[in-house]
């Protein structure tokens, strides 16, 4: 569901920009947000407050890799395997990401805790090899780094319910600001 | 320790908060600007002052912003914020650490080009640039220095951040503006150029992040004054930012024109090779520039000196490998890359680069052919000038110039049927 707050912001976007079309961005930022990836509840509030079709606010959604098209973890890793971090030994990192996880790269745990994946050049290749929890850096990250991150997030979880996702991996939504 | 301009004072304390901004002189550039200037003269300034953009093509400043058209329709800013560039890491830097010296770049430069809507457009991954531009945003419109009237002038202007969500092929102009528009990231065919018809048909002036972060110093101390650094066609200081296998990676502001051994082997900057190793290949300007040996060290980083070299000085993003590493694994690396951010638009890239990720995955496995890096280099040569944007050009860059100087180490792969570097258990 997406609330009718949540409906709001979009118009107010759609109102805000030149040409109400450039919302679709900032809102599927905010369906996600309401509902953890892009649902079809997502799309078709997207596509009433701008004035769209659901095809057509869809094939944006899909162009873009930060729009999840499932419901992915509590919280999600992406390592970065580019250039840099890839002379820097970011596949050790990633290897025993999956060892610890218990899975593979593009994955989600079982229980919902953890997505892992890779990510292109994440413009921190002077301290590489670098990953991404829930969009947050972590830098010049070492195999002993990883595995105390990973208790530290699991106690973290475990002080959670079971079985209920987050709202949101995103920590922000960039609606755009001023006026 | 060369005079820094665009990084200067970038660790002070409280730097991104307006006060700390004001307080390090932010926004009397601005105040300026607008009793001091025409639009026209602010063009004319940034002519003289010789600044190139940073994005990656370094085309001059003020040359483009003279370029825009003269119509009756509204005309906008995109700031280039996308930083995807393997290699490149400054503007986030820039947005993270320092983000009204950015928004009191794009004011100006609106101002200058007479630009009543301006957009940066921030990379989706940077949730913190992102967050600190909006504040930034936020806080020079309760300041007026953006908004109507502003600081009392007649000038008005309304300033939007729109957040990227992954995809690379949005750095490039074109890609940039559909995005912006609300649609999927595919480029523009050219002409027309943004500057005659860019966002919502309007003349769009486009420029990079570092670029507009370097604006408000020129301002404050002279086109003169800027144009004293660098070279006689490579003016000012840049960011290079410098990564790999040095002992200090980084950002380092450097005058153009200084020497890549400078920046690699200086203990102020690079401070040398892991390990004190040797250099094998800098690829001097992003992953999209093509390779240099070592045989290249004393370059001086200028947009002429590194294309006389045979590569590109593009977006400033230096790249080191040592002799421990495998060229064709490196190479694999890059143009898996460039095969997965193809747009897709266009045949030649989406295409070839899947062909080349796939030969060049064989060959790094040992299951090559002598013919493959032949096949390798046809292929470039089908992708290369004859693709709908310079992505395409870029997945052939790696690959062509590492066959250039390490042909002998592809042909090992084919000859032992496995990569040579493995064994010795290096990597
Ligand atoms: C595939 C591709 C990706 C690009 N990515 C970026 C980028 O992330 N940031 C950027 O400023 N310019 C990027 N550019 C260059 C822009 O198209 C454009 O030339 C630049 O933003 C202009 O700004 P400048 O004149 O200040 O350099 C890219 C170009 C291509 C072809
Ligand atoms: S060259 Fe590649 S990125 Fe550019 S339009 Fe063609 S497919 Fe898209
Ligand atoms: S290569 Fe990993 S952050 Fe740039």
């Amino acid at each position: 569901m997406i609330s009718e707050q949540a409906k709001q912001r979009m118009r107010d976007l759609a109102a805000r920009y030149p040409v109400a079309r450039s919302a679709v961005m900032p809102s599927l930022y905010i369906a996600q947000q309401e509902e953890g990836y892009i649902t079809h509840d997502g799309l078709r509030a997207v596509a009433e407050a701008i004035g769209l079709t659901v095809d057509d606010v869809e094939s944006v959604a899909t162009f873009y890799t930060m729009y999840y098209q499932q419901q992915p973890g509590k919280k999600v890793i992406k390592v970065c395997t580019s250039i840099s971090c890839y002379l820097r030994n970011c596949d050790a990192l990633v290897t025993r990401l999956e060892e610890r996880l218990g899975i593979k790269r593009g994955e989600t745990t079982a229980d919902g805790n953890f997505t892992l994946m890779t990510a292109e050049c994440l413009a921190s290749c002077g301290t590489a090899p670098v990953l991404q929890v829930n969009d947050e850096f972590v830098e010049n990250v070492t195999l002993e780094m990883s595995d105390a991150l990973i208790d530290e997030w699991e106690r973290e979880l475990r002080g959670q319910e079971p079985g209920r996702g987050q709202a949101s991996p995103l920590p922000y939504t960039a609606s755009p600001t001023g006026s | 320790m060369p005079e820094l301009i665009v990084t200067k004072d970038i660790d002070a304390p409280g730097l991104d908060t307006l006060d700390g901004y004001r307080e390090h002189g932010g926004y009397q550039a601005l105040e300026k600007v607008l009793k001091e200037y025409q639009p026209d003269d602010l063009v004319e300034l940034m002519k003289k002052s010789g600044l190139r953009g940073r994005g990656g093509a370094g085309f001059p400043t003020g040359l483009k912003w003279s370029f825009l058209a003269k119509n009756d329709k509204p005309r906008y800013l995109c700031c280039n914020a996308d930083e995807s560039e393997p290699g490149t890491f400054k503007d986030r830097m820039l947005m993270e650490k320092n983000p009204h010296q950015l928004i009191e770049g794009v004011i100006i430069t609106s101002y200058a080009c007479r630009v009543t809507t301006a957009f940066i457009y921030v990379r989706g991954e940077l949730a913190m640039a992102g967050r600190q531009v909006a504040r930034a945003i936020d806080e020079a419109y309760a300041a007026g220095y953006t908004g109507k009237n502003i600081l009392g002038s007649d000038y008005s202007l309304d300033v939007i951040m729109h957040r990227g969500a992954g995809a690379y092929i949005c750095g490039e102009e074109s890609a940039l503006m559909e995005s912006l528009e609300g649609r999927r990231g595919y480029p523009r065919l050219k002409p027309p150029f943004p500057a005659a018809v860019g966002v919502y048909g309007g003349p769009t002036v486009i420029n990079n992040c570092e670029t507009l972060s370097t604006i408000p110093a020129i301002i404050r101390n002279g086109a003169d004054w800027y144009a004293t650094f660098g070279t006689e066609k490579s003016k000012g200081t840049r960011v290079f930012c410098l990564s790999g296998h040095v002992k200090k990676p980084g950002n380092y502001e450097l005058p153009l024109g200084t020497s890549l051994r400078t920046l690699i082997y200086d203990e102020q900057y690079g401070g040398g090779i892991l390990d004190d190793k040797q250099i094998k290949a800098i690829i001097p300007g992003g992953s999209s520039t093509p390779m240099l040996g070592p045989d290249k060290l004393d370059t001086p980083l200028d947009f002429e000196a590194i294309a006389a070299a045979g590569s590109m000085a593009g977006s400033g993003g230096v790249v080191i490998m040592h002799e421990d590493t495998c060229i064709v694994d490196a190479v694999l690396r890059m143009s898996e890359f460039y095969r997965d951010e193809s747009c897709g638009k266009c045949t030649p890239c989406r295409e070839g680069t899947y062909w080349l990720t796939e030969i060049l995955h064989r060959l790094e496995h040992g299951h090559g052919s002598q013919k493959d890096i032949d096949l390798l280099l046809d292929i470039c040569d089908n992708i290369s000038g004859k693709s709908f944007c310079p992505l395409g050009d870029a997945a052939t860059s790696p690959i062509v110039s590492s066959i250039k100087l390490f042909r002998d180490e592809y042909e090992a792969h084919v000859r032992e049927e496995r990569c040579p570097f493995k064994r010795e258990g290096l990597k």
